[in-house]
């Protein structure tokens, strides 16, 4: 249904990401591609894979593919004491998501029953219009197919009976050797994922288009250099002048400073 | 956003067909189209070619042009939805429309025309309003966007309609006056489009793409996540430099008022049929390339928001 | 499906597909961390790879490299058959032959080898996992020339740590992720710990411990850094050495810990000059001494019961005077020329900030002692109720070894761990099993005069830890007797021998000529040697006189179309890492951690559609072709018929003791050591191609001095005796060498090397400038120039991936935007990089986090034109770059004229990041411009076909052909 559910179920399945962690390795995005290269919206299709092909101004850029995961890297601020911050992006399955209101065939939903917005393959003409509704990015036209493709939540993962239970998550969050990424019901106060939301001030990209994210993404905790801490002295210098006067300085302090073995 | 040319052809060819057709039912109620005369036939039948021209050249730019009939399900949302049943529901009047002026003794075109005139408006207008809708493109959710489909597409129109009435011989000097009304008001939307657009950037930026540098640090991609440009990049990462796009506005601002008004002028004034026909034709060819260079500069100045995921700080 | 165009048409979503037909366990090698993995096969072929919940490396998570394992087993980039070269060498002209006729070439050019000069067989193998396999392979052919590539990558941090700790970092130790309140990394960008850092990341950052990185640049781990500390490269030792100071001026140092498992008390002669000087002072029973501060009297250092003296000159009963180890590192690091103040000058850290550091680091060690409620019994029986550790931890790796002082700085680091009282305590820095092992591991490399003999095994293994002249492998003249002149005076301590001289070297005929280079997984002409313009000619020089090239035969195995393939004679495809049978065993490089000893096995789970052989099955049949003892029977026929399977079931080293550690005996119930069980393999498939012993919780710590543990370790066969391990503050081993250089004992260093064994091996550690930096006009070569590991790009092997590719498919010079803007370099622009021994033109990228004297790239992106059967037009080639073109193999003349080897002078590492360079702008960004240097391009090899341009299912190309 091009329409936004009327009447959602109020389950918002979503994930979790945790700026604070990720450390950029790219292992969510890539373990995503082998599971989805065959899964529900496959395949994801490579072009120039080993180069040779294409060229562009005269070069050729190298391969380039449908992805439904992408890490980025950005700096914040200046200098030293610049973050550098990772930034896995992939859709958010936004509650209003014009993705899914533009698309004129129906083609583009958003699913009653979890929230989650699918793309049904049969049914695009590949017009792209969703893609450029989509303020993320999260929208990825496979040429070869003519029809666009995007992230699953996994589908068909998170309600495969022929997987263990453990396993019916997401293949980004299974994956993530950090554990920077956590799958749930974000539409359920009390869920693990959003309690954590709460606790960390977990946030929305793109809060002033207004399409209300389901996905959230957990800040990185504030530097804390270690003279911030008022616990730590700020140098040992005191320590060890007041010890000179006590016990001599140089090696003589340790004269008696004898352990039995 | 990456200026593709199915699309550029599609707006403006379509544009200046439904805006044919809306004249010329305009004109038609209000007897201002000759009805003894071809001129009639060939303004709707024209139309209806540019139109079908247009619809068709858009199919190209679909993945799977063969299930475009699919387009028509969502129009209770989706504006490109509504675009293509108003499309296709135009083609009901404005075909008894043209029957009728071809055979008035058999079929009757009454209040055809007007109705086909209000299908083309409502088909430009949800042309415009598919653009004018998406948040991620500031530039074009705009509220000048929809004047400016529905002005180039009276301009294209009357342009046309010049031509076929100065080639027939049938011309009326008010013609005239309307292209220069039109290309007035194309200059004018234009110009304050693009004085809207370089105005303030949106608040969106790399900053509240990324939800980082809320204590008003710059946020600036140090890496995109693959060394090769995907699809997104390509299709709306598209840049334009700010010479060439000064360098194309001028030639907008030519091709669509100054050339048309002066011609225009022209038309009025003279008396010469051949210099007449000439004038409209050049008019026509200038609004022509004025429209696509306009819908080309549309995308290409226009910013996806998407952007400040690669790069770009502000958009 | 609906045809009313105005209906809208609702999908029907299978959520249950069926995954795959069959899953299989195995070992992943898309890089050298052995995270366990599950293959899912449909219709033959794998669909999904995911990491084994159950394994103890990985525990389900799988990296990126591991998530594009499909992608690396279909590349088109694999090798189909075997191959001989036809054309010149680089030309890539090749005639695919059998594996009858291959196997029989190999066999006739090293029986002939081994018949007259076995050394003149060099047998070096690359990233492999099979050391345990070719070392002993090498040391039954004869040939003392053999080794793996730890000299090129940490062999200053495995040493150091093996003489100083008995373990190490990285597969040696990992931190108390649980537990430490504070952890300090020193130049790690992945590690060989990859999965395992990431998530001890994860948990400790969750905890909310404390996180330091120090590294001249923030990216990776050090993004999520609480601090982030800019280090100029090659100065950590400053940095660690201020610390130092800080920490022993305050006295905010864990003495007891000193006391106990360290050498701090032992006695040192001091008699400078005499052939003793700087020796421990022994006993008749060679004990090492300590001074009993009651009995003011000497008494054997490994005793107890007695309180030994720290500092003060003491007068043995024969009159020589020792002072404590103690006594001479305090004395050293007290030092004002150690403080902060001149620290900073010279690493470019703010005193306050070291000073803070300090500070810091005394904070969480000695006011949050962090106890365990566990009970356990050290080396001497004593009970102790509970486990007290000091949970600051550490972790470091190339950042601080790939440098000429990196082996010194090591030591510095572990040093400041045992004052900190960290070692293998709750909190701390923890030993992986096998480790500890004594310090240095009671082991000599064979191959001295005596030792190699045609037609005969040598008498040990090729590699060992020598602890003084008499253990080195050189001539009378004191010239060295291997190829790569490790265990030579120009790198006595080199453990892991020193694979990027053999071309060189070889090329050269010194120390002498060869007649085979034998290679195994290194891509050495290209990613792995520095000098690649240089390497690639040493492959290719002529010898006019002889006809044939300097290196007459070079057999190498690979498993794809590598930039090194052109340049071999005879090439022995491999299979890829889901073909084969492998052995990841306690005898190499094992899979332990802190709680646990483990070995693992890779199984195929798919076989071979190409022409190709596992190398390890290879190797074991030329052993057999060749006759080598161990690899036939009595009767001269294969003793493993069976392959490497058969190998690591079967295989003995010692009684009871084989590859594999795991379900040993007649009924696989053994452990560690036992009979051989014939379903041993079974077993490990069964438990998902690994075993674990876990350790009990009073094993987990002390282990160094755990009686518990080290009875265990010695019933597992790790170590011989359970003997406790003292942990070297002072390394008598270097001031062995230092008196040879003084002009003490029978085996002394050559003359011109005589002063640099003399500064070098200081049995404390310290710090000198790196030698390329002291051999420069700085201001002429102002910047470093370093490289990071991508965390999603395996050295060159990624490439080929068509994943991975879109990741990392070129590579820019990463410079700080301020120094960037003060040379007049804007992003994008190309710049040339000049160092004393070439240049390169590359294109930059800007940013904040890096130290503003450095520059930076990823490793091994640049590909050589049409390597790995990518189009000579790909990015990789025309956008890429190494640095590695404009790193010298040797340094600049020294004074004597002598070149010596760009590397640590005991150990021998390369040291990569001394490289000193000179950044200036050439042009704008314009499309289509190239970094240079280019090579001329590698033509297809015709066997190997071309992979498909548009990829929509991951089985690929490789057809035979
Ligand atoms: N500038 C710079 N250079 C460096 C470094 C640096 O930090 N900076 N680091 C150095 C270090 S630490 C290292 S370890 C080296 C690594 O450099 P190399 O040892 O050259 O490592 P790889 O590039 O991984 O290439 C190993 C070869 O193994 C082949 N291979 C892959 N899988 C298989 C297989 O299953 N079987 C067989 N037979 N072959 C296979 C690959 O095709 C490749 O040709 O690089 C060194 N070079
Ligand atoms: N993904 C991936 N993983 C790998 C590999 C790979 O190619 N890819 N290679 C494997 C191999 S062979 C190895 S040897 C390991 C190496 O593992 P690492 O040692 O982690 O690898 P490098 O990238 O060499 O890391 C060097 C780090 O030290 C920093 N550094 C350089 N100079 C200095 C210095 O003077 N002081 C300090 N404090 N830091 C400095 C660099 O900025 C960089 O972050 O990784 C292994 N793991
Ligand atoms: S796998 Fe985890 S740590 Fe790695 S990039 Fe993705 S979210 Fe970040
Ligand atoms: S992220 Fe984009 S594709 Fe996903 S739901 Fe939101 S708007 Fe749609
Ligand atoms: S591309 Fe497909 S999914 Fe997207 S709007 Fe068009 S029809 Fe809908
Ligand atoms: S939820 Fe699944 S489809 Fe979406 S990003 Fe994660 S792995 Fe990819
Ligand atoms: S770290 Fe990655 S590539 Fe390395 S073994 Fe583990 S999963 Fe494989
Ligand atoms: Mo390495």
């Amino acid at each position: 249904m091009t329409a936004l559910p009327d009447s959602p179920s109020g389950r918002k399945l979503g994930l979790v990401i945790d700026l604070d962690i990720c450390v950029g390795c790219h292992a969510c995005a890539v373990n995503c591609k082998e599971w989805n290269f065959a899964g529900h919206s496959g395949p994801l299709t490579d072009w120039n894979s080993f180069s040779g092909t294409e060229t562009r101004d005269g070069e050729d850029a190298g391969a380039w593919g449908v992805w439904f995961n992408r890490v980025h890297t950005f700096e914040v601020g200046d200098g030293p004491d610049s973050r550098t911050v990772h930034f896995p992006r992939s859709c958010l399955h936004c509650e209003d998501a014009a993705c899914v209101t533009v698309c004129p065939t129906g083609a583009s939903y958003k699913r009653e029953e979890d929230g989650i917005v699918l793309v049904n393959a049969d049914n695009c003409i590949g017009c792209k219009l969703c893609s450029w509704a989509c303020p993320y990015g999260a929208r990825e036209y496979d040429h070869t197919d003519g029809v666009m493709k995007k992230c699953t939540l996994c589908i068909d993962r998170i309600y495969n009976e022929n997987l263990e239970e453990v396993d019916r998550v997401p293949a980004c969050v299974s994956t993530c050797p950090a554990g920077a990424r956590h799958f749930g019901d974000l539409g359920d106060p009390d869920s693990a994922v959003s309690v954590l939301v709460s606790e960390r001030a977990g946030y929305d990209l793109m809060p002033e288009l207004g399409y209300r994210p389901t996905n959230k993404y957990l800040p990185p905790r504030p530097r804390r250099d270690c003279a911030d801490s008022e616990e730590v002295p700020v140098s040992l210098a005191d320590l060890a002048e007041r010890d000179d006067q006590a016990i001599g300085s140089g090696l003589l302090r340790w004269v008696d400073a004898v352990l039995s073995r | 956003m990456h200026p593709a040319l199915s699309v550029i052809i599609f707006t403006t060819a379509s544009g200046a067909g439904y805006g044919l057709l809306a004249l010329s039912g305009l004109f038609a109620a209000v007897d201002w189209l000759p009805r003894d005369g071809s001129a009639g036939g060939w303004a709707i039948g024209g139309a209806l070619v540019l139109v079908t021209g247009g619809l068709l050249a858009s199919t190209a730019h679909l993945g799977r042009p063969e299930r475009a009939w699919r387009a028509l399900s969502q129009w209770r949302t989706s504006w490109l939805s509504r675009e293509g049943l108003l499309a296709l529901a135009t083609y009901g009047p404005a075909l008894v429309f043209l029957a009728g002026w071809l055979r008035p003794e058999a079929v009757s075109w009454g209040p055809w025309g007007l109705l086909a005139a209000a299908a083309a408006l409502l088909t430009v207008y949800a042309t415009g309003k598919i653009y004018a809708t998406l948040k991620p493109i500031p530039a074009w959710n705009n509220g000048l966007v929809v004047p400016g489909y529905l002005v180039l597409g009276g301009l294209g129109g009357m342009q046309i309609l010049s031509l076929i009435m100065a080639a027939t011989d049938q011309y009326h000097e008010r013609f005239g006056w309307i292209v220069l009304l039109f290309a007035t008001c194309a200059a004018l939307v234009k110009h304050g489009y693009w004085r809207d657009i370089a105005r303030a950037p949106s608040e969106t930026g790399s900053a509240t793409a990324t939800g980082l540098g809320t204590g008003g640090e710059r946020v600036r991609l140090l890496d995109a996540p693959h060394t090769t440009d995907n699809f997104v990049m390509r299709e709306m990462g598209y840049r334009i430099a700010r010479r060439h796009a000064t360098r194309l506005r001028q030639i907008c601002t030519s091709t669509l008022f100054a050339v048309p008004a002066m011609l225009a002028l022209v038309s009025t004034l003279t008396d010469n049929w051949f210099g007449l026909v000439v004038a409209t034709a050049l008019g026509t060819a200038s609004v022509a390339i004025g429209t696509l260079i306009e819908r080309w500069l549309f995308f290409a100045e226009a910013r996806h928001v998407v952007t400040a995921y690669y790069g770009t700080e502000t958009v | 499906m609906s045809v009313n165009p105005f209906a809208t048409v609702r999908e029907t979503v299978d959520t249950s597909p069926p995954v795959s037909d069959e899953v299989k366990t195995t070992t992943c090698y898309m890089c050298a961390c052995r995270c366990g993995i599950r293959v899912h096969l449909k219709d033959g072929d794998v669909r999904y790879i995911e990491g084994n919940p159950d394994h103890p490396v990985n525990r389900g998570v799988l990296c990126a490299k591991g998530s594009a394992g499909i992608m690396q087993h279909y590349s088109p980039a694999r090798l189909t058959r075997p191959l001989m070269r036809t054309g010149p060498r680089g030309s890539g002209e090749f005639r695919p032959i059998g594996w009858d006729q291959a196997l029989k070439m190999a066999t006739g050019w090293l029986s002939d080898v081994r018949k007259t000069d076995p050394r003149r067989l060099a047998f070096f193998t690359g990233r492999d996992q099979s050391q345990a396999l070719t070392g002993f392979w090498a040391s039954q052919f004869g040939t003392p020339n053999h080794a793996a590539h730890g000299g090129f990558c940490s062999v200053n941090m495995a040493a150091a740590g093996l003489y100083t700790i008995g373990g190490s970092f990285w597969e040696f130790g990992e931190p108390d992720w649980e537990n430490t309140r504070c952890f300090v990394m020193f130049g790690v960008a992945e590690d060989h710990d990859s999965n395992p850092i990431k998530a001890g990341l994860g948990t400790l950052k969750t905890r909310g411990a404390r996180f330091i990185s120090i590294n001249p640049v923030k990216t990776g781990y050090s993004a999520i850094a609480d601090e982030w500390i800019g280090i100029r490269p090659g100065t950590d030792g400053v940095l660690i050495g201020a610390l130092i100071h800080e920490l022993l001026r305050a006295d905010r140092i864990d003495l007891a810990y000193l006391v106990s498992y360290t050498n701090a008390p032992w006695l040192v002669i001091q008699d400078p000059g005499a052939q003793d000087h700087g020796l421990f002072a022994r006993d008749d029973e060679g004990r090492p001494l300590a001074w009993d501060s009651d009995a003011r009297a000497p008494v054997p250092a490994s005793g107890t019961g007695f309180r030994p003296a720290l500092v003060g000159l003491h007068t043995l009963p024969d009159g020589r005077e020792a002072a404590p180890v103690f006594h001479l590192m305090a004395s050293r690091y007290l030092e004002e020329s150690h403080g902060p103040d001149a620290a900073e000058s010279v690493c470019g850290v703010p005193a306050a900030r070291i000073r803070a550091l300090a500070a810091e680091l005394a904070h969480h060690a000695f006011e949050h002692p962090v106890t365990l409620d566990v009970p356990w019994t050290d080396w001497a029986g004593r009970r102790h109720e509970t486990m007290t550790g000091r949970p600051v931890s550490m972790h470091a790796m190339r950042g601080i070894s790939a440098h000429s002082n990196g082996f010194q700085t090591c030591r510095a680091l572990h040093l400041l761990q045992m004052l900190l009282g960290t070692i293998d305590t709750p909190g701390g820095f923890r030993y992986k099993p096998p480790f500890p092992k004594p310090a240095p591991p009671p082991l000599k490399p064979a191959g001295k005069t005596g030792e190699v003999e045609a037609g005969q095994p040598m008498p040990g293994p090729p590699l060992g830890f020598p602890v003084g002249p008499e253990d080195l492998l050189v001539n009378d003249d004191g010239s060295p007797r291997r190829i790569d002149r490790a265990y030579s005076w120009e790198a006595p301590m080199s453990a892991h021998g020193l694979m990027h001289l053999v071309i060189g070297n070889a090329a050269r005929g010194d120390p002498y000529p060869i007649d085979t280079l034998f290679m195994y997984m290194a891509n050495m002409s290209w990613n792995s040697s520095m000098n690649v313009p240089g390497t690639i000619e040493q492959l290719t020089a002529w010898d006019d006189e002889a006809g044939q090239y300097r290196i007459p035969r070079i057999i190498y195995s690979d498993a794809y179309f590598s930039e090194m393939v052109p340049y071999a004679d005879l090439i022995l495809p491999d299979t890829t890492y889901l073909e084969r049978w492998d052995c990841i065993s306690l005898l190499d490089r094992p899979i332990c951690d802190a709680d646990g000893v483990a070995d693992s096995i890779r199984q195929p789970v798919v076989s071979p559609r190409r022409d190709v052989r596992p190398f390890q099955d290879v190797l074991i049949e030329l052993g057999a072709r060749l006759g080598l003892p161990a690899f036939v029977d009595e009767k001269g026929r294969p003793r493993y018929p069976g392959g490497y399977a058969d190998y690591l079931v079967n295989h003995e080293r010692a009684p009871g003791i084989g590859p594999l550690a795991g379900f040993r005996g007649p009924d696989g119930t053994e452990e560690g050591k036992g009979a051989v069980n014939p379903d041993q393999l079974e077993r490990y498939i069964e438990n998902g191609c690994f075993w674990r012993h876990e350790l009990a919780p009073e094993e987990r710590y002390f282990k160094h001095a755990n009686r518990a543990y080290l009875e265990k370790a010695v019933s597992l066969g790790l170590i011989g005796a359970p003997e406790p391990i003292t942990l070297q503050i002072y390394v008598e081993a270097l001031q062995r060498f230092r008196l040879a250089a003084d002009g003490h004992g029978p085996v002394q260093p050559p003359d011109i090397h005589r002063d640099r064994v003399r500064t070098y091996f200081d049995p404390l550690p310290f710090w000198y400038t790196p030698f390329e930096e002291d051999a420069l006009d700085t201001a002429a070569f102002p910047m470093h120039a370093i490289t990071q590991r991508p965390m999603a790009m395996y050295h060159s092997w990624g490439s080929q991936n068509a994943w991975l590719r879109q990741i990392h498919g070129h590579n820019r010079l990463y410079m700080n935007r301020s120094r960037a803007g003060e040379l007049g370099i804007a992003d994008d622009d190309w710049v040339r990089v000049t160092s004393h021994h070439g240049s390169i033109k590359v294109q930059v990228r800007l940013m904040e986090g890096v130290n503003p004297d450095t520059v930076w790239t990823w490793n091994a992106i640049g590909k050589r034109k049409g390597a790995w059967n990518l189009s000579p037009r790909a990015p990789e080639a025309t956008r890429g770059f190494l640095l590695n073109h404009v790193i010298s193999d040797l340094l600049p003349e020294r004074e004597t004229g002598y070149r010596y080897a760009n590397a640590d002078p005991v150990t021998g590492q390369a040291a990569w990041f001394d490289l000193r360079v000179r950044i200036e702008r050439v042009s704008e960004d314009r499309p289509g411009e190239t970094t240079e240097p280019q090579f001329h391009r590698l033509d297809p090899i015709w066997t190997v076909p071309r992979g498909d341009a548009v990829l929509r299912t991951v089985v690929q190309g490789g057809q035979e052909r």
